[in-house]
């Protein structure tokens, strides 16, 4: 393959780019862009390795033009109703999220919130072994402020403070099975 | 004989479309999912026999011209994966019907449980049968929408959670796969697995080199090899217990079985041994000591599998006859075993309510046949001689001291360890919750939580005596989580119990139904009987692996020549 078609590959790589970036977000909707971005550039990328373009795929007797190859077209058809089904399921489940919650964003692994917690509260108690009780410099020798804990979680009252309560609620809330 | 090659994934797409149509009649449901099953055991039987006997069957769907169309190829390998599967996946069907999960959930869309069983097993036999990557593609596409609908079944706010992530990340990685098909193309002209061997040959070795790495990394992340493999742990847990058994059982096999197929079919002469045996050795540590730290037996189970994929990792990496034998091996004991034991919890869970190892002991009195159905399968999942896992692990650990590198015997150390270190998680898992009475469990709980009554000299206040998930006592280190689940069950005035408190208010009323007693015990048979025939399963595996070595019967036999 010696010609390609750069404008087909600078415009793959772009979409591709953008749903990576997109991927990168909370909301899962926003995530889904993401995920249909990504698609497009990857049909793009197929149609880049179908080599050049040609006439339609269709043999007719006596014409003998150079046909594009087909076989990478019926791969990006199968990506592309593969894509729509992927769509409509995580759209299904964006919304029972929301039904769920009151929001669609991609929730926090319980281990993850709760090491960040640790961590949060770890600076505190070094700051507290070193028998200095100045709450601001506690605040600057955590890796995370405390307001960005309460952030991330919305409607957990009380932030890092009473840590143990907040790991049992998180898991409670886990643990609430059928 | 070719003619059966398609039926395995036939046969349940079938099923399900009749399936759906049934909607209204769930014993005819069964019935039906049953009859596909067990047809499909038979089918892979005679398929497993004719692939022995007369060499790989191939058939190139709709009579296309070779390399444009679809092929299925069924060689020795394709066709053991293909009946064990069926065998699992008819003992978590029989399962599930004995749980009557479709009563027990009200919430739940009763009716799409088992069209959508049968579409998660065409899409593991296709998965094992494809002859070019992107019906392989396909069938992963398959198996996966099935999964996500398995995992996130009745929508209650933990599946919802654990789906949306586990959702995520398969998208992620199938549009990776994509990606590295729209290369794979590019660069070659073709996606049949056969042809490619031929071509990736000729290729430069910088973009081979490219090629292997992206379709490793997509296989990767199917198949949770660490440091891919966060989402396993996380998502596998919160699913019903056939789900998860299901899951566990065969689809981080299918990604291996693909990371083997590339390995020996297109890029034998891979220069990535060694950045495949160190990411065994790190899936191998890394994923036992998760295990160990685990208070849940799921989550505990869910760690062992991504550790136990590092034997596999290892087995694909040290390649040769001997490495890819043993990885079959290994493969076929470890997809019974696994899914027996997530079995076995699922009817731990109904007996005791519960898989918390703070809240459940003394189940070998009260429930005998429950403490034999996880002794067996945690013995052998651990490779206690003489069961299954101790002969697959001698014969990885053969093939990588064969290899002979320092690294290859760091991993046979490390191979080593992990067997001992999983026997530490299941024996830790049994003394906790069939050998201890009932009472010394509450006891302990009491324990654990008078001990967080007493914050440390020095820490005044509740927050300050934790630190790094453990919280320091007078009396001892526990994690925060274990005392605060101790917490809320010695409260008398929570309404949350532990084993015990029922059993002493005469509310252990639960009891396990023989329905779901049988299937779990036929596993676990089947995998003492892979001990038993564990000489002619080598001897088979010992004969696929030349095969796949060769190359060459699996090359001829897709590739004839003939055009139609």
């Amino acid at each position: 393959m010696t010609d390609v078609n750069l404008t087909l590959v600078l415009t793959s790589a772009g979409l591709i780019g953008c749903g990576v970036y997109l991927l990168l977000e909370r909301s899962l909707s926003r995530v889904l862009v993401g995920l249909l971005m990504m698609g497009n550039g990857v049909s793009l990328a197929f149609l880049v390795a179908g080599g050049p373009g040609g006439a339609a795929p269709i043999t007719v007797e006596g014409v003998d033009e150079p046909m594009s190859d087909p076989l990478p077209q019926a791969m990006v058809l199968t990506a592309i109703v593969i894509m729509l089904a992927t769509t409509s399921f995580v759209l299904a489940m964006a919304y029972r999220s929301w039904q769920l919650t009151g929001h669609d964003d991609v929730q926090d692994d319980v281990e993850d919130a709760m090491i960040r917690r640790m961590a949060a509260t770890d600076a505190t108690s070094e700051a507290f072994s070193a028998a200095s009780d100045d709450p601001d410099e506690v605040e600057e020798s955590s890796d995370f402020a405390e307001g960005e804990l309460v952030d991330g979680r919305g409607d957990e009252p009380g932030g890092g403070q009473d840590l143990g309560a907040d790991v049992a609620a998180e898991h409670e809330r886990e643990e609430t099975r059928p | 004989m070719s003619l059966l090659v398609p039926l395995p994934v036939l046969l349940p797409l079938l099923g399900a479309g009749i399936s759906l149509v049934l909607s209204q009649r769930p014993h005819l449901q069964r019935w039906l999912s049953l009859v596909v099953l067990v047809a499909n055991a038979v089918i892979a039987a005679v398929l497993l026999v004719e692939a022995d006997q007369s060499g790989p069957q191939v058939m190139w769907m709709g009579q296309w011209p070779e390399t444009v169309g679809i092929v299925l190829v069924a060689d020795r390998l394709a066709a053991l994966m293909v009946l064990v599967s069926s065998l699992v996946t008819l003992a978590v069907l029989g399962y599930s019907i004995g749980q009557g999960m479709v009563e027990d959930e009200e919430s739940a869309p009763l009716s799409v449980y088992h069209p959508t069983f049968l579409v998660l097993v065409a899409g593991v036999a296709n998965a094992f049968l494809a002859g070019d990557l992107f019906n392989l593609f396909v069938s992963f596409e398959m198996l996966l929408f099935a999964s996500y609908v398995l995992l996130t079944l009745g929508g209650t706010g933990p599946r919802i959670r654990a789906g949306t992530i586990y959702v995520l990340v398969a998208l992620l990685s199938s549009m990776l796969f994509l990606i590295s098909l729209a290369s794979t193309y590019a660069a070659t002209g073709t996606l049949t697995l056969a042809h490619l061997a031929e071509r990736v040959a000729d290729l430069p070795p910088h973009v081979s080199l490219m090629l292997q790495l992206l379709l490793l990394t997509t296989f990767a992340i199917k198949a949770a090899i660490f440091p891919l493999s966060f989402w396993l742990p996380d998502s596998y847990p919160t699913a019903p217990a056939p789900v998860t058994a299901v899951f566990a059982g065969l689809l981080t096999k299918v990604g291996i079985y693909a990371i083997l197929r590339m390995q020996m079919v297109v890029f034998p002469h891979s220069p990535l041994t060694d950045l495949l045996l160190w990411v065994a050795l790190l899936t191998l540590v890394i994923g036992i000591l998760g295990a160990i730290a685990q208070s849940d037996i799921k989550r505990m189970l869910s760690f062992t599998l991504v550790s136990h994929i590092g034997y596999l990792v290892l087995g694909v990496a040290v390649a040769g006859e001997a490495g890819a034998s043993a990885t079959m091996f290994y493969v076929v004991h470890h997809i019974t075993v696994q899914t027996a034991l997530f079995l076995v919890i699922g009817l731990v869970e109904r007996r005791a309510g519960s898989t918390s190892l703070v809240r459940i002991g003394g189940l070998a009195r009260i429930a005998p046949v429950l403490g034999v159905l996880f002794f067996i399968p945690a013995m052998n999942l651990a490779g206690i001689p003489p069961f299954s896992g101790f002969i697959g692990k001698v014969g990885l650990l053969q093939a990588a001291q064969a290899e002979g590198t320092w690294l290859a015997w760091t991993l046979v150390v490390a191979g080593v360890v992990t067997s001992l270190l999983t026997l530490y998680a299941v024996a830790k898992t049994w003394a906790v919750a069939f050998w201890r009475t009932p009472q010394e469990a509450h006891e302990a709980l009491e324990e654990i939580e008078a001990l967080g009554a007493d914050p440390l000299p020095g820490f005044d206040t509740k927050p300050r005596n934790e630190h790094r998930g453990h919280v320091h006592t007078a009396g001892g280190v526990v994690t925060a989580e274990t005392l605060e689940e101790s917490r809320r069950l010695a409260d008398d005035d929570d309404p949350e119990r532990d084993f015990y408190e029922l059993i002493e208010a005469g509310e252990d009323t639960r009891t396990l139904p023989p329905s779901m007693l049988v299937p779990a015990a036929g596993l676990v048979v089947m995998s003492v009987v892979l001990t038993l025939v564990a000489g002619p399963l080598f001897a088979f595996t010992d004969r696929a692996a030349e095969d796949l070595v060769a190359r060459t019967p699996y090359l001829s036999a897709v590739l004839t020549g003939e055009t139609p």
